[in-house]
């Protein structure tokens, strides 16, 4: 091989390279990455069975039940529909009634939401940005009063 | 003192301009005085921000509530070192913090760099006072730590309970040397740039300095890993939350501008894009700083958010990135490019090395960034977490992870990558080895997990192999052998502890994902359970008063084989008033390399309490790997050639007797 041959060589095994790289980006990010949806947005989604999401909204006050074991279900509503949500594990410790919350996993046969991870990361007025912002959306924003 | 500190940090702001123009208007015309101005300038900003810092630190650890940013982030009955350690856990104290450790760069430069010619250091110190006086701006005019308030309140609001840990003493300090110290590989590239030559000590400064940053960074990931993983209590060591992403995207490219340093200062070869990767990586500093502080991503990290901050560091982004990527784009032509080389040769294994981490920063940038994207297009929220990175990054790793013990035992220019691979037989029937012993012996080891150990045990004994080969293993006399291996240059011994540790750390990895073992419970006091082998008593919940918090402090006792009890483990729900916040402080068994982890959840009615316990197999390697890849950074550092600055400064002033301003 001339010297030119040998730089075009690598420089093409090079793209080949990255262009595997950004196909299995691509197809990954099709397939990988979970959509956040508020309750009411649920009814003009089109969520696969089994489909990952992200839900979000707020812990309705008075649905969080405890049954034997680690097993936890609650409500989360945006103040226009609620979801029924089951999660088994422990629960972040800024997890309350009447708080914003995500959970994360797939809708069940039942209707019943199935949580595999519930986050309650916050800022100071302990509510997820995601939420906020739905929430503002919806017009059912209420400014708390922060201390 | 909290007005000196605001006055300190003006004239810092002001100096950090003086540091800018004079220098570079110096270095245009040929004015030595003018360049000359530089050094003491960083000097002079470097000990004002220290004083700034100092003020504010005790206006902190004296509980000045008068302060707004005390007020809000601590409290009178905190103890003392979280009272200090909390001047930088917040958004103003933290960017402070930013600034003094680059102003801390800037003057090693002031001091170190008088083996630099004139106009190099000159312009240096330039690019670095312009970072400079634009994050002082930031901190003046959006994040000031020093606003008073009136009347001065009684009582602060408390220190956000999870950063109450010594970790916050260690972590954000690491992180910034390492994030802020590319800052130096960025001037010293600019510099470069606006010269438009690369001088040969150009090649001998960045590598050191590269060095130095990813030695902190390393520590600071790894630090910051342990923290996450032990405050949360969710026992998982990365989340690929975009903040860690933040500070993992700097490292991955920090990594291939080490490697690429290598090439350039042994072979001058590959500068143009050595140059490319010391600006791509600082840039990803401040994109790392940008999401971190603006407020576009909700974290533990986000102290507040405020959208002045964020459009003023997005222009501080713009600024740097777009402007020396111009430069860049402008000078680049004028470089000349360095030595050839066969694709098999050190060389090309090191640019194999820069081709896979750097195609890596990409999909980790691309992961983080997707999101905000997609948001700002077309309002849906999406999230990209771990499944994502799983399939992107983890594919890139491994063949990267296979080749890493070749690169070191190839030759430069021209390898045999025959002999090479005669050589590493040991190496490779240690990992076959470990393969079949982990598929045969361990129950439960999939197929994956008993290859991930083969990987491990290959990077490992990849980086002994390439000690013992420099030292002349089977061909020479003991004697002589030993002799060789204790010559062998600080950096060879740096190469391999830093591949061995990332050998540690891969370990570590596949025993906790792979072999790790958990169970959720509902446990009554006197209840046991078993895990792995392990076998635990509840004992009961017990009430703690701590200073400024209560904890319901949940008591395990550890049995042994025959029952009796072998040691304890408690795990607490602490509640801190001031805040309203709830923790839990994880309880935590090292077992050799491995832990026992268990972290207690909500109290049920009838007294039962959650418990989640997990056996994590070799967990403590993952960070273990990370100490000693910064021992290997360190053990690079001592090495005899990055310390000829002694001749060479001589020799430098020889040549150039007017130009040493010092």
């Amino acid at each position: 091989m001339t010297r030119k041959q040998k730089r075009v060589s690598v420089i093409a095994a090079g793209l080949a390279f990255l262009g595997v790289a950004t196909g299995l980006t691509f197809y990954a990010l099709g397939q990988k990455a979970s959509y956040f949806y508020m309750p009411a947005d649920l009814a003009t989604a089109s969520l696969q069975p089994g489909q990952r999401i992200r839900l979000g909204g707020l812990v309705e006050k008075g649905t969080v039940e405890r049954s034997q074991g680690a097993t936890v279900a609650f409500s989360v509503t945006d103040n226009q529909k609620d979801v029924k949500v089951t999660y088994t594990g422990i629960l972040p410790d800024l997890f309350r009634e009447g708080q914003g919350v995500i959970t994360e996993g797939s809708f069940g046969p039942d209707g019943v939401f199935v949580a595999d991870s519930v986050l309650a990361k916050h800022d100071e007025t302990y509510m997820p940005k995601e939420v906020a912002d739905g929430l503002k959306a919806k017009g059912v924003w209420q400014e708390s009063k922060s201390d | 003192m909290v007005e000196t500190g605001h006055f300190a940090l003006v004239l810092a702001f002001a100096l950090a301009l003086v540091q800018t123009m004079v220098p570079l208007f110096g270095a245009r015309t040929g004015n030595h005085k003018m360049m000359a101005v530089g050094a003491p300038a960083a000097l002079t900003g470097f000990a004002l921000t220290a004083l700034s810092f100092v003020a504010l630190a005790t206006a902190y650890a004296g509980s000045d509530f008068s302060v707004e940013s005390v007020w809000e982030n601590s409290h009178s009955l905190q103890p003392l070192i979280y009272k200090i350690t909390g001047t930088w856990g917040n958004h103003e104290g933290s960017m402070l913090l930013w600034v003094l450790i680059l102003t801390f760069f800037g003057a090693l430069v002031a001091v170190f760099g008088g083996n630099l010619p004139a106009t190099l250091r000159a312009n240096v110190l330039a690019v670095q006072g312009a970072i400079g006086a634009t994050f002082f701006l930031f901190i003046l005019t959006t994040s000031n730590p020093f606003v008073r308030l009136n009347p001065a309140p009684i009582e602060g609001r408390d220190l956000n309970p999870i950063l109450q840990d010594l970790g916050l003493a260690i972590h954000p300090p690491l992180l910034y040397l390492g994030y802020v110290g590319f800052s130096i590989c960025f001037s010293f590239s600019v510099a470069a740039l606006i010269e438009g030559r690369i001088d040969a000590s150009w090649a001998r400064w960045v590598r050191p300095w590269t060095l130095v940053a990813w030695m902190f960074l390393t520590g600071g990931i790894a630090m910051g890993s342990y923290w996450a993983y032990y405050e949360l209590g969710w026992g998982g060591f990365w989340f690929w939350d975009p903040v860690e992403n933040a500070s993992f995207m700097p490292w991955l490219a920090g990594t291939a501008l080490l490697h690429s340093a290598i090439v350039m200062e042994k072979r001058s070869a590959l500068k143009i894009w050595t140059l490319l990767l010391a600006i791509l990586t600082f840039s990803l500093s401040l994109l790392g700083t940008f999401l971190v502080r603006s407020g576009v991503l909700t974290s533990v990290h986000a102290f507040a958010t405020d959208p002045t901050r964020g459009v003023f560091i997005l222009c501080i982004l713009t600024l740097f990135i777009g402007g020396s990527l111009a430069l860049f784009a402008l000078r680049a032509s004028r470089l000349t490019a360095g030595g050839l080389f066969h694709p098999i040769s050190r060389e090309g294994a090191l640019v194999l090395n820069n081709l896979f981490l750097t195609t890596a920063t990409a999909t980790v940038l691309v992961g983080t960034l997707y999101p905000l994207v997609v948001e700002a297009l077309s309002a849906d929220k999406i999230s990209v977490g771990a499944p994502f990175f799983n399939l992107t990054f983890g594919p890139l790793m491994v063949p990267l992870l296979v080749v890493v013990p070749f690169g070191p035992l190839l030759a430069w220019k021209r390898g045999d990558i025959f002999a090479v691979a005669q050589r590493l037989m040991a190496a490779f029937a240690a990992a076959l080895l470990a393969v079949l012993v982990t598929a045969l012996f361990i129950d439960g080891a999939s197929v994956l997990a008993a290859l991930g150990v083969g990987l491990a045990f290959w990077l490992i004994c990849g980086a002994l192999t390439d000690l013992a080969v420099k030292s002349g293993f089977g061909t020479v006399a003991p004697a002589t052998m030993l002799r060789r291996f204790a010559g062998l240059p600080r950096s060879v011994f740096g190469t391999a502890l830093a591949h061995l540790g990332l050998g540690l750390t891969t370990l570590g990895i596949v025993g906790t994902l792979c072999f790790g073992t958990e169970k959720i419970l509902s446990m009554q006091a006197g209840e046991t359970v078993e895990l792995s082998g392990h076998k635990l008593r509840f004992e009961g919940l017990y009430p703690v008063q701590g200073p400024n918090y209560s904890e319901d402090r949940g008591r395990f006792a550890l049995l042994g084989a025959d029952g009796s009890v072998t040691g304890e483990i408690t795990s607490a729900k602490r509640s801190y008033p001031v805040r309203q916040m709830t923790t839990t402080e994880s309880g935590i068994r090292t077992i050799g390399f491995s832990q026992l982890y268990l972290s207690l959840g909500d109290e049920g009615s009838d007294g039962s309490v959650v418990v989640r316990l997990w056996w994590k197999p070799l967990v403590t390697l993952i960070w273990g790997g990370g100490l000693v890849m910064m021992a290997g950074a360190a053990m690079s550092l001592l090495d005899r050639r990055l310390r000829v600055g002694a001749p060479s400064r001589r020799k430098a002033a020889a040549a150039v007797p007017s130009a040493s301003p010092q």
